[in-house]
């Protein structure tokens, strides 16, 4: 079968009306010299038996870890309606909606997306999504140095070293120079980045809440760096913004982020969503897709992509982007979530997330020997440090059914005794103190 | 339809949160929080389920319509591979737990799934291994353009180009560029192949590399392909396959074994992902030996007792290209598929592919211009210059063809093809879809002398009729904005 519907008579049929005998023939062409070498592998399998297979391989997995570990990537509750309309095959087997007139239900969920993003992060426009948020990050760099016309990006040591990484890593064959500046008490390093920025600096990109939890007001740093001419890039935390300061707030010119909490499994790291929001002035740089409102020869109000001149199946190697698809299905989750949470529902995830948080942290202060930072404030996730190496505490609390947080000696020297934890809307009062006591009995032992 | 901001009503909500059952907290100093919550719909839970679905419906897609858009194989996406995406013990595994001391153990169902793509998809392409980091075509070719530029930067060599045909994905072109390189365009011969005196004028010392599609976006195999890829080697530059269109070619023949030192395939094309309303995909990249030291970290290693971790030690490594491991649940869904086919049912996919395709064309070539006339491989391409005779443009067929229920194809790709309609049926098609597409495609060339008007007022089916891009363009409006 193989979702091939011919029948013999089908092929044979076909083969007649195209003037060949075999299907070889049309085959010609790869001559014999450029056949393949090898095609060495299983045959085919029977759906049952491609389940089981893959069902046997998903229970390799550990399922029902109490897990508290995030850093950039969180267990939040997915309401079911996310899952049955993003499931709808009208959405999930159709392409980038190149026919307009066609493809109006896709159009118009991606305005609607671009819309949600816009009121989280108080921007003027978002595009219709990016892979993820360090690639979101790394065009919003890019698109800093084609703006200002400057190499040097000021790099605040609080953003995720995985998205540091992937910057680094995508620039290294050109001209663009990176600094990058401690953190201070939690907290991005005013004093450092001031000195370093001057009239060559691109952009500072900053994240808030930062890897350890803190959170910070930016707006200082983005007067300074305008007054540079500078840009202020932040990766924000989007399920943080129904309470905290928005990036439009601080008067930031590019806000970035990792959209995975907005209704998207962890899936073992994708696909997820990168979300990308700028000042209208900026639009005209801004990488990816667009849609834009616009009326039909009746007047109708229709969507279409717009803004694709920016775009690398036009301008080919001058584009701003050598983007082509997003992640639009992800995009679509997103804003089905935020719809259903709505302006009150994500209000009050944030601030049960952040109730829970502060409670942790409570908790956890009275360990003894276990120190939590308290040298600034946190949203969902702060850090703690311990009596002894943190990922051999890790190691342990997984074997009594904790993901208790990750250690931040594997991304940072110097800090081998430290643990970042994370909690979200589905972690209880009694998993906080069951972790807590159960941490406590471990480090007394 | 009205947005869904539209539908908002103050007070209104579709999601019960859970009370925190702890005590409320002291909220973080004023100056850390918003003056006003993020101005989100206020809407019901099935107002939303409503909207969505309502939404949904004014989409065509594969489920609903035959979707010949060409170069983006359109085929059929097996149900299955749905549900074992949706496998809890898959998608509630964090990312970081791999990384974790001890933490290995509870992934070794999802590290198995990468290690053994990795094996297929370097036996299906004949490499030597593949990073799954990519996370979508586009993204895979800039890879595989930053591993070319770490080689030759390890080799001490500098050298400033690319090459790519006239016929290629603006992708190519734009990948080479973001990733340090002058683009240098061959074009394209009166038979439809690589101009070969250009070609062979513009390599020198300096080219970095060589980015091919083959066949390519016209639907041609080069059987000089061999002799390009020797050339480029013979000055030192390396050759980029773009597996666009590696849906033709399964068990025929391999990249690697034409000489292509990096390959990315892109699974929502070939091994039957669904493309999701443009993403997510995912576009993993093959490289041969001498590359190998190059590939992002982590890798999937299998230690001898059977059990697999993650391996960070490449000493030449480019470093992180994605968050982790890739587009985990595409590439699960790609597993599957190869699975359910294996080595028999990919060679039928690709013969099928191309019968189909050639089928196509056989059906169609008297009424429009053929772009090159010879057989195809997986696509065909027509040009529509005998319709713009009459007034009727790639655009205008596209648009009848909507409102026969029907994808139209690509227009206007590959750009060297005046009024291009490119033709990419997929092997999914059944003889009775390809009979009635070409009927309808007949009745157009007919209809394009006899009534060209009629063919360009369409669509009159669809929710809105042609919309006006210009005003798109220069009228933006690309959020909503609240009325109070």
């Amino acid at each position: 079968m193989n979702f091939v519907p011919h029948t013999e008579n089908d092929r044979a049929e076909m083969l007649k009306v195209i003037g060949v005998k075999s299907v070889d023939e049309l085959f010609r062409d790869i001559r014999p010299e450029l056949r393949a070498r090898s095609f060495n592998l299983p045959e085919g399998k029977s759906e049952f038996e491609v389940i089981q297979h893959l069902k046997k391989l998903s229970q390799k997995n550990a399922t029902g870890l109490v897990n508290f570990v995030g850093a950039g990537f969180y267990d939040h509750y997915i309401p079911a309606a996310v899952d049955a309309l993003s499931g709808r095959s009208e959405f999930y087997t159709a392409y980038t909606p190149y026919q307009p007139e066609c493809s109006q239900g896709w159009l118009q969920s991606i305005y609607e997306y671009q819309s949600a993003i816009c009121a989280l992060t108080g921007m003027d426009v978002a595009n219709a999504s990016l892979y993820d948020g360090g690639t979101a990050l790394y065009e919003a760099a890019m698109m800093a140095v084609r703006l200002t016309g400057k190499k040097k990006i000021i790099v605040d040591s609080g953003v995720n070293l995985i998205y540091r990484t992937m910057l680094y890593s995508y620039t290294f064959n050109l001209a663009v120079e990176f600094v990058e500046t401690p953190v201070v008490h939690g907290q991005s390093a005013r004093d450092d980045i001031f000195k370093q920025l001057d009239d060559t600096t691109a952009a500072v990109v900053l994240q808030n809440p930062n890897f350890f939890g803190a959170i910070d007001d930016h707006s200082d740093i983005a007067a300074k760096a305008h007054g540079c001419k500078a840009l202020v890039i932040e990766a924000v935390y989007p399920v943080s913004l129904g309470m905290l300061k928005s990036p439009r707030e601080m008067d930031v010119d590019i806000a970035v982020g990792e959209g995975q909490s907005l209704g998207i499994p962890l899936s073992f790291g994708g696909p997820y969503l990168g979300f990308m929001a700028v000042k209208k002035e900026l639009v005209r740089q801004m990488p990816g897709r667009v849609v834009g409102a616009t009326v039909d020869k009746d007047g109708k109000r229709g969507f279409v992509l717009t803004l694709q001149t920016r775009e690398q199946h036009i301008r080919r190697h001058k584009a701003t982007s050598n983007i082509c698809s997003n992640e639009a299905l992800c995009a679509l989750r997103a804003v089905i979530y935020l719809s259903l949470l709505g302006k009150q529902g994500l209000a009050e995830l944030a601030r049960v997330i952040y109730d829970k948080t502060e409670f942790a942290k409570s908790v956890f202060a009275k360990i003894p020997g276990a120190q939590v930072k308290r040298s600034s404030p946190t949203f969902n996730e702060f850090t703690v440090q311990l009596p002894k190496n943190a990922d051999e505490v890790v190691c342990s609390m997984i074997e009594k059914g904790f993901a208790c947080g990750f250690p931040l000696g594997r991304f940072y020297k110097g800090m081998d005794n430290f643990l970042l934890v994370a909690v979200t809307e589905k972690r209880t009062k009694e998993e906080i103190v069951k972790l807590a006591d159960s941490l406590e009995a471990m480090l007394c032992a | 339809m009205r947005l869904i901001f539209e539908n908002s009503v103050a007070g209104r909500c579709g999601f019960k949160v859970a009370p925190a059952g702890v005590a409320p907290a002291h909220l973080p100093e004023k100056k850390y929080v918003r003056a006003r919550p993020p101005e989100l719909p206020e809407v019901s839970e099935v107002d939303v389920v409503r909207h969505f679905t309502n939404l949904s419906r004014l989409n065509f897609s594969v489920d609903t319509n035959f979707y010949p858009l060409g170069s983006c194989t359109m085929k059929y996406n097996p149900k299955f591979a749905e549900k074992i995406a949706a496998m809890e013990g898959f998608t509630d595994a964090h990312p970081l737990l791999p990384q974790l001391s001890g933490g290995g153990i509870l992934a070794q169902g999802s590290l198995e799934v990468l290690y053994q793509m990795d094996k297929l998809l370097s036996e299906i392409t004949g490499m030597a291994a593949f990073t799954m980091q990519p996370l979508a075509g586009a993204h895979g070719e800039l890879t595989g353009v930053m591993l070319i530029a770490a080689y030759h930067k390890h080799n001490g060599a500098r050298r400033k180009y690319v090459i790519v045909p006239d016929s290629s994905h603006g992708t190519n072109p734009a990948s080479a560029a973001i990733a340090g390189y002058e683009v240098i365009v061959i074009p394209t011969d009166k038979n439809g192949y690589m101009d070969m005196q250009e070609y062979k004028s513009k390599l020198t010392e300096e080219v970095a590399a060589v980015m091919l599609t083959c066949p390519d976006t016209l639907g041609i195999f080069n059987p000089k392909i061999k002799e390009i890829a020797d050339l480029a080697h013979g000055v030192g530059a390396l050759m980029y396959y773009d597996g666009a269109n590696l849906n033709a070619i399964m068990g025929k023949c391999r990249p690697g074994d034409l000489g292509f030192d990096v390959v990315h395939v892109n699974l929502h094309k070939t091994f039957g992902t669904p493309h999701g309303g443009g993403g997510p995909g995912a576009g993993p990249v093959g490289v041969c030996e001498k590359l190998l030291d190059f590939l992002p970290i982590s890798r999937v290693v299998r230690r001898q007792d059977g059990t697999y971790m993650l391996d960070y030690t490449k000493r030449k490594t480019i470093g992180y290209i994605a968050p982790f491991y890739g587009n985990f649940g595409v590439i699960l869904k790609a597993y599957a598929y190869i699975l359910f086919l294996g080595k028999s049912g990919l060679i039928e996919a690709s013969e099928t592919a191309v019968l189909n395709a050639n089928y196509c064309r056989a059906s169609l070539k008297d009424r429009y211009e053929s772009a090159y006339d010879k057989p195809c491989m997986h696509e065909c391409v027509f040009s529509a210059s005998r319709q713009t005779e009459h007034g009727v443009h790639a655009l205008d067929i596209a648009k009848f063809l909507i409102d026969r229920g029907i994808h139209p194809p690509t227009i206007y790709f590959p750009l060297i093809v005046k009024e291009a309609l490119m033709i990419e049926p997929t092997e999914t098609e059944s003889r009775e879809t390809l009979d009635a597409f070409i009927r309808i495609m007949i009745e157009i060339a007919r209809l394009a002398q006899t009534d060209p008007e009629r063919i360009k007022e369409a669509p009159l089916t669809t929710p809105v009729k042609r919309l006006d891009e210009t005003k798109a363009a220069r009228e933006l409006d690309l959020c909503w904005k609240s009325k109070s």
